[in-house]
């Protein structure tokens, strides 16, 4: 009986069933899932890495070392892992290597809409692209053949449409993990120029054969319905294809796309009246297909930015506009810090004592980033993981530079600070500038969902592990200046932001307190214990001053006939930021008030 | 019924869009249909607006509808409902929560929600106003809002032919399946007890 898998779960069966021993990942929407599940299957090794370089790297040493091995993120964690893999193209692989890529086209959850398929003919690998999860589970079980038949690592690549939709499944059965010997290769894996000269020129040969391949396997198919109307097409494009032409079209369905099959492509297009080219983002495989010479109508009608969806690419091509409702006035619904997010108190007073001085606060990659917004406002920008420290300090040194007094203060969360904001603060500390970081530690990847990372003290798989101490690295890098806060005590961050400002040295503030969402362990429960009370208004008490609509918290909100504030005691979760900030003392224990 | 069946299911980050979609996708699984369905994670679950997708049929391709594509739209919000209405077919049905939830610019006192969104989604759309709020509280706790909506979509859908109380059953934990069997009734009754109305409504 076939199962609805997401393209991540499906993804994750493939390996297994492939026999893939070990796999290794960064979280990032829309990929995380992917390690999640692989982490449950029996006799595999999967783990977190902290950033996802490391993660790539880390699948490297398992592929040369005889086993089959992945590496998965999402398309900016892509750039990241950049490095190794344009090397290890050249190496070539023992067991085989697959590097996912999970792109976001929307955006729905990321800084940029980059379209990772360019990695492919960038880093010279071959690229595999499914469009539903049947073909994400049956792709990655031949991902691994390909990478160990052709001698190269694979990139595989999803949207997030694919990776977050369920589509029925059928299952196979894992077959004996590989194991390869290990041979010492120092020609294949040592990439000095000499030998890393000799293997670019191999690599030629590697990619003619996979031309060919191209030409020949199963996951570039036609679907013949006659000679009018021609689709080429990959990924989530087929499906929306297929939902707007239905049998009304013939379809050149591409999922080996890298090196693409010239050859089928030439003799459909040729087939055709009308050649159509369906597929999201940037137009890679159009581009491609103009250079054969043959034309084609694609980005001149369709977006080339955005996710797709069946009536965007019927009103496109097929002029179906679909009458439009007559639009109801509705408010925006940004997303919130939740109610008790230990993020929220740092925020409060970061954000005054920033006004007050007119600091610049550079942010960071994480649920933190939504401290920028309204009514918080206490963060200036947001680039990238792990550049907060960087940024800063680049922005410290000029301000410092040309005499100005503005300070900057970093921030970033526990896990972005173990990806790469580790190495951003240690250039702030050798290359002396008086930057404030704050480390806002809620002890796990909080906006991917709760992972595990290496400050938290468990694996991916749920061995307990070190715990590693961000204070005590930052102090092993040379840095003096370093205090532990509660980020819920808003006079302790007062006072610590204050004693930062004052500093003429780099300082690091660590707000250190678990998300709301977290799930505590024993060390965590003994450590952060705290009777989280539910607090009520008391309306004699609230004189309508509204201070604490300031705080942003979804628990709290403003009854404007009677001219008091209220609390939600479904959505409160007693971290009393708001009782903090009231003058007149009217946020009371809400057990209390309402028994 | 048309070959395929779109059913968007749209609310606030933590109402429980998904488990929802879960159910049903489970059940029509069963029930022998090709089923695809759609969920975006991430940033928006953080009290953001939300939306799940849930289409099945004979054979369902695109796992998403774009604009003026669902057959059936579920709000478990009412400004939600307001907000997805572009995405709803001409004559298509709304099943909509009688629940209010300050969206941040209301939190913060910058605007107020805007009034009679149920007049108007009653006036112009063939829609089901529940109350699932209190409905949930009548089975139990208000946790099982979600499944007292599951209830009433079941209705809307005529899709009444599935076991959908073992699928239930097989989903939620065994503390909390009196409330949600209780509260998937419930919603049950208020959609059929609306369709009765209307049914009155065009012979009187």
């Amino acid at each position: 009986m076939p199962e609805l898998l997401t393209g991540n779960e499906a993804l994750a069966r493939g390996a297994y069933e492939a026999g893939v021993s070990y796999a290794s990942a960064y979280p990032g929407t829309p990929s995380t899932e992917i390690l999640e599940t692989f982490a449950t299957y029996k006799d595999v090794i999967a783990e977190w890495a902290p950033n996802e370089k490391v993660a790539l790297e880390c699948a490297i040493g398992a592929s040369i070392s005889g086993a089959r091995a992945f590496a998965a993120m999402k398309m900016v964690g892509v750039n990241v892992a950049a490095d190794p893999l344009f090397s290890f193209s050249y190496s070539g692989v023992n067991g085989g290597l697959v590097l996912v890529t999970a792109d976001d086209p929307g955006q729905h959850s990321s800084q940029n809409e980059q379209d990772n398929r360019y990695y492919a003919p960038f880093a010279k690998v071959p690229m595999l692209e499914p469009s539903d999860s049947q073909e994400a589970k049956d792709m990655a079980v031949a991902a691994f053949e390909i990478s160990e038949t052709f001698d190269v690592p694979v990139l595989f690549r999803m949207t997030t449409r694919v990776c977050h939709s369920k589509s029925l499944v059928t299952l196979g059965t894992r077959r004996t993990p590989v194991r390869k010997p290990y041979v010492r290769n120092v020609a294949k894996y040592e990439l000095v120029p000499g030998n890393a000269r000799q293997l670019r020129a191999k690599l030629g040969a590697k990619l003619k054969r996979l031309a060919e391949y191209s030409e020949t396997t199963p996951f570039n198919f036609i679907e013949w319905n006659g000679t009018e109307t021609g689709i080429i097409t990959s990924g989530m494009g087929y499906q929306h294809a297929r939902e707007v032409f239905g049998n009304e079209a013939s379809y050149l369905k591409l999922g080996f796309t890298w090196p693409l099959p010239v050859e089928k492509i030439r003799q459909f297009a040729a087939r055709v009246r009308t050649l159509y080219v369906i597929e999201e983002l940037e137009p890679y495989l159009e581009d491609e297909i103009r250079r054969l010479g043959i034309s084609c109508i694609g980005k001149d009608k369709l977006p080339g930015i955005f996710e797709f969806d069946p009536a965007i690419v019927g009103a496109a091509l097929r002029g179906k506009a679909e009458t439009p409702q007559e639009p109801v006035p509705v408010l925006p619904r940004p997303p919130l810090l939740c109610a008790g997010c230990p993020h929220r108190g740092f925020f409060v007073e970061l954000g005054k004592i920033a006004r007050k001085r007119h600091a610049m606060i550079a942010g960071d990659i994480g649920c933190y980033a939504l401290g920028a917004g309204p009514p918080l406002d206490a963060q200036d920008l947001c680039i990238c993981m792990g550049s907060a420290p960087s940024i800063a300090h680049g922005a410290q040194k000029v301000f410092g530079k040309f005499g100005e007094a503005t300070r900057v203060v970093a921030t970033l969360g526990d896990s972005t600070f173990f990806h790469t904001g580790m190495n951003s603060i240690l250039n702030l500390v050798y290359n002396k500038s008086n930057a404030i970081v704050c480390v806002l530690d809620n002890r796990i990847t909080g906006m991917t969902g709760q992972q595990e990372h290496p400050g938290t003290g468990q694996t991916l798989q749920g061995d307990a592990t070190a715990e590693i101490d961000i204070a005590a690295v930052v102090r092993a890098f040379g840095l003096t200046h370093v205090r532990t806060i509660n980020p819920n005590d808003l006079f302790e961050v007062r006072e610590t932001l204050k004693w930062a400002f004052e500093l003429d040295e780099p300082s690091v503030i660590i707000t250190r307190w678990p998300c709301r969402l977290k799930k505590l362990n024993a060390g965590d429960q003994a450590r952060y214990a705290h009777r989280y009370r539910r607090l009520a208004v008391r309306n004699d008490l609230c004189n309508g001053c509204r201070e604490c609509l300031k705080i942003g918290c979804p628990a709290i909100s403003f009854d404007n006939i009677k001219d008091k504030a209220r609390v939600d005691a479904e959505t409160c979760v007693g971290c009393e930021v708001c009782a903090q900030v009231c003058g007149s003392d009217a946020f009371v224990d809400g057990e209390l008030e309402h028994a | 019924m048309p070959e395929v069946t779109s059913i968007l299911l749209v609310g606030v980050g933590g109402q429980g869009t998904i488990l929802v979609s879960s159910i049903l996708s489970k059940g029509l699984v069963a029930a022998g249909y090709d089923v695809k369905m759609s969920e975006i994670h991430g940033m928006a679950q953080r009290g953001g607006s939300v939306s799940t997708q849930v289409r099945f049929g004979a054979k369902v391709h695109s796992p998403i509808v774009g604009r003026g594509g669902a057959d059936i739209l579920v709000a478990f919000e009412t400004m939600e409902a307001a907000r997805w209405l572009p995405f709803l077919k001409p004559g298509g049905k709304v099943i909509v929560n009688d629940l209010e939830i300050p969206p941040a610019p209301v939190l913060m006192g910058r605007a107020a929600y805007p009034k009679g969104l149920l007049d108007i989604l009653r006036a112009r759309f063939d829609a089901t106003v529940v109350n699932a709020h209190r409905l949930a509280e009548e089975a139990g706790t208000p946790r099982v809002m979600n499944v007292v909506l599951f209830g009433a979509l079941v209705e809307a859908a005529g899709l009444t032919g599935i076991d959908w109380e073992a699928v239930i059953a097989s989903t939620v934990k065994p503390a909390f399946l009196d409330a949600n069997i209780a509260a998937f009734r419930a919603g049950c009754r208020a959609a059929k007890a609306k369709a009765v109305t209307r049914e009155f409504a065009a012979t009187a």
